[in-house]
């Protein structure tokens, strides 16, 4: 941590190089580990924490306001029933979603370099969805009657509507939340029997202890965890696509113009990776530079990230111009007066600001130079993380405030209250990922071992192991 | 620390390795000398490590399909139930098996089924959770999470003797050689 003499100038890595060459098994132990069981607390830490903590506590006092009150205190009404927390809870969950691209998609594709970004992103994810849970939890009106959602014998002797979307939001919200929890757990488990070993103090040894299971890092149950890993990458992977492909069903099995488009399901989930990369970006650039990770999160990360976020804008941006066409070439009346209501009606500004954030900002991203600054990432990726709160808004409140009927016409805006939810879950996120920094080894340690040279020789029985023979820095994946 | 004792029968002999390739090659060796009942304990997977121990691969991707084919089941089947016996609920006169209509939700079960069992199938197939192992008692095992590798040939093994195993393991070039105390 930054305490006080943080140097002007921070080496970078040449390009290309994921790990840094110094590194050996006992420097990437040592660095990660440290962090959390050494290093003192830092200032900026405290700072970070201070704020965040205080968002919590504006997040607390929203709810309770809610509870008290009802939803009354938000803004919404008939015509716009879907305000901010649909708009909130579309946009974390987007969010959330990069964490499951890097930790699944991307280790099926065999990008190694997803290993030093994965823990923390995984970690993203869990939170951006319990961020993102909230908000249809409370906007429910009475949550606490939340498992009416389920499927349970109860006494109306009612079953759930199973033909509806917002059913299969439950399911696919929950399963997402479940299994997110359970590949980030499972891969912490053999990180925490390291932290377990290097313990010092009882307390540490006894929490470490019981999280790692017990863990012995024996080759028969390395054997069996890769397998596992390996499949829950694979399940992951359409899980992350079906739940904002389903999240977008919530909107496009509806008939409100400007919802009821086949093209949703893709532009979600394109939208969602964009954000989430975003995200990862805006988390990550902070993080490496306070806790001297540039050798391990190098500047190829944040270029190949930087490539990843211009990629899935583009797609964004593509399905922009679809809604736009296709509302034209469709010639549907109601389609085209939502695209005039977008362009230079109601949502106007809220529109050209979105068209500006997430379609004209990131083509700077064609720039190498910009790809390898962190700080023009870290702008961008702030720039894209509104921008595509816009599109939500635009897609919500837009559509629902100018219905097929003018006499059903009427006006939306948020107020104190449903700022102060969005700005406390922002809070909480930021409270939860600077715990997490401080409690568990923020980068996958093993994993990061995998990537020493020579870490993994695939010396063929036929010529057995001479030593450094076959190890020609060329290894496997962490997961195969 | 490792003090031979004689009226109980030790866990095993641990033998320490620098690199990967010591101690695949110590691996095989051991495998090849008939050596059966042992394990090998590293920082991080060697992917070849199974085959050189002669191990048998774990099954348990079977397993996890298992465990998505009964969660799927489930998800239709209850779904089916619900719409068609327990609440059969008339809209817009649309069948009421509507099983297209069903498949988001199947689909979300196949994946918590396989998940679940996945991630419990691994731990509990491991024997965990274990928070105590006779290995835990040799102080240097703490570095086999960190940088070190370790071989370790169980006293259960037929072929375990524990001077002869012990200079077998030694004629490996192990850097060192500890007797685990059960």
């Amino acid at each position: 941590m930054a305490t006080a003499t943080a140097p002007a100038k921070r080496e970078e890595l040449p390009d290309g190089v994921i790990l840094g060459p110094q590194h050996n098994l006992q420097t990437i132990t040592d660095k990660i580990s440290d962090t959390v069981q050494k290093e003192p607390i830092g200032f900026m830490w405290l700072a970070l924490f201070a704020f965040a903590f205080m968002l919590v506590n504006v997040l607390l006092l929203s709810i309770a306001g809610l509870l008290y009150w009802g939803l009354g205190v938000w803004g919404i009404n008939v015509p716009v029933s879907w305000g901010f927390a649909i708009v909130n809870f579309v946009w974390w969950i987007g969010i959330g979603h990069a964490g499951t691209l890097i930790s699944a998609i991307l280790l099926l594709l065999r990008q190694r370099w997803r290993t030093s970004i994965n823990r923390f992103s995984e970690a993203m994810t869990l939170f951006a969805v319990a961020c993102a849970g909230l908000f249809p939890l409370l906007h429910m009106g009475r949550p606490w009657f939340f498992y009416w959602l389920l499927p349970y014998p109860n006494t109306f002797g009612l079953w759930p509507q199973w033909r509806s979307p917002l059913v299969w939001d439950v399911f696919a919200v929950s399963t997402y939340a479940t299994v997110s929890l359970l590949f980030w757990y499972v891969g912490l488990v053999p990180d925490l029997a390291t932290m377990r070993d290097r313990a010092t103090s009882k307390w540490q040894q006894v929490i470490f202890g019981i999280l790692s299971l017990g863990w012995r890092n024996s080759n028969a149950h390395w054997n069996r965890y890769e397998i596992a890993y390996g499949v829950l990458a694979g399940l992951a992977t359409p899980l992350v696509v079906s739940v904002h492909t389903v999240v977008s069903f919530d909107f496009a099995a509806g008939i409100v113009p400007g919802w009821h488009t086949t093209i949703f399901p893709p532009y979600f989930v394109a939208g969602a990776i964009y954000s989430g990369f975003a995200m990862v970006l805006t988390l990550t650039i902070p993080a490496r530079y306070f806790y001297k990770l540039e050798d391990m999160i190098t500047i190829t990360h944040l270029d190949f990230m930087g490539r990843i976020t211009l990629a899935t804008g583009m797609i964004v941006g593509y399905g922009y111009a679809m809604e736009l066409f296709i509302a034209w070439y469709g010639a549907n009346k109601f389609e085209m007066g939502m695209m005039w209501q977008r362009t230079m009606g109601l949502i106007r500004w809220e529109y050209y600001a979105l068209i500006f954030c997430n379609v004209l900002t990131p083509q700077l991203l064609w720039f190498k130079f910009i790809r390898t600054s962190p700080l023009y990432l870290f702008i961008i990726s702030i720039i894209v993380n509104i921008g595509m709160w816009l599109e939500r808004y635009v897609i919500v409140i837009g559509s629902l405030s100018r219905d097929n009927m003018p006499s059903a016409w009427g006006r939306y805006a948020g107020t104190l209250w449903d700022w102060g939810m969005y700005l406390g879950t922002i809070g909480l996120f930021l409270f939860l990922m600077a715990v997490f920094a401080r409690v568990l080894p923020m980068i996958a340690m093993f994993e990061m071992k995998l990537l020493l040279p020579g870490a993994n020789p695939h010396s063929h029985e036929t010529h057995d192991a001479s030593p450094g023979g076959d190890s020609h820095g060329e290894k496997k994946e962490a997961h195969a | 620390m490792s003090t031979p004792s004689a009226a109980v029968k030790p866990f095993g002999l641990l033998a320490e390795f620098d690199t990967p390739e010591e101690i695949l090659a110590a691996a095989r060796k051991a495998r090849d000398a008939g050596y059966k009942k042992m394990d090998a304990y590293t920082p991080y997977p060697l992917h070849e490590m199974t085959d050189a121990l002669g191990h048998r691969h774990s099954r348990i991707a079977w397993l996890i399909f298992l465990g998505g084919l009964l969660g799927g089941t489930t998800g239709f089947l209850l779904q089916t139930w619900c719409a068609t016996v327990a609440y059969r609920f008339n809209v817009a006169d649309r069948p009421f098996y509507s099983w297209p209509a069903f498949i988001p939700v199947t689909f979300e079960c196949i994946i918590l089924g396989a998940s679940l069992t996945a991630v419990f199938g691994m731990i509990l197939l491991n024997g965990l959770p274990r928070p105590y192992h006779p290995l835990f008692n040799v102080d240097r095992f703490a570095l086999a999470s960190q940088t070190k590798f370790f071989l370790c040939i169980e006293s259960t093994d037929p072929k375990f003797n524990a001077t002869e195993t012990r200079q077998f393991l030694e004629s490996l070039g192990a850097r060192d050689v500890q007797e685990v105390p059960e």
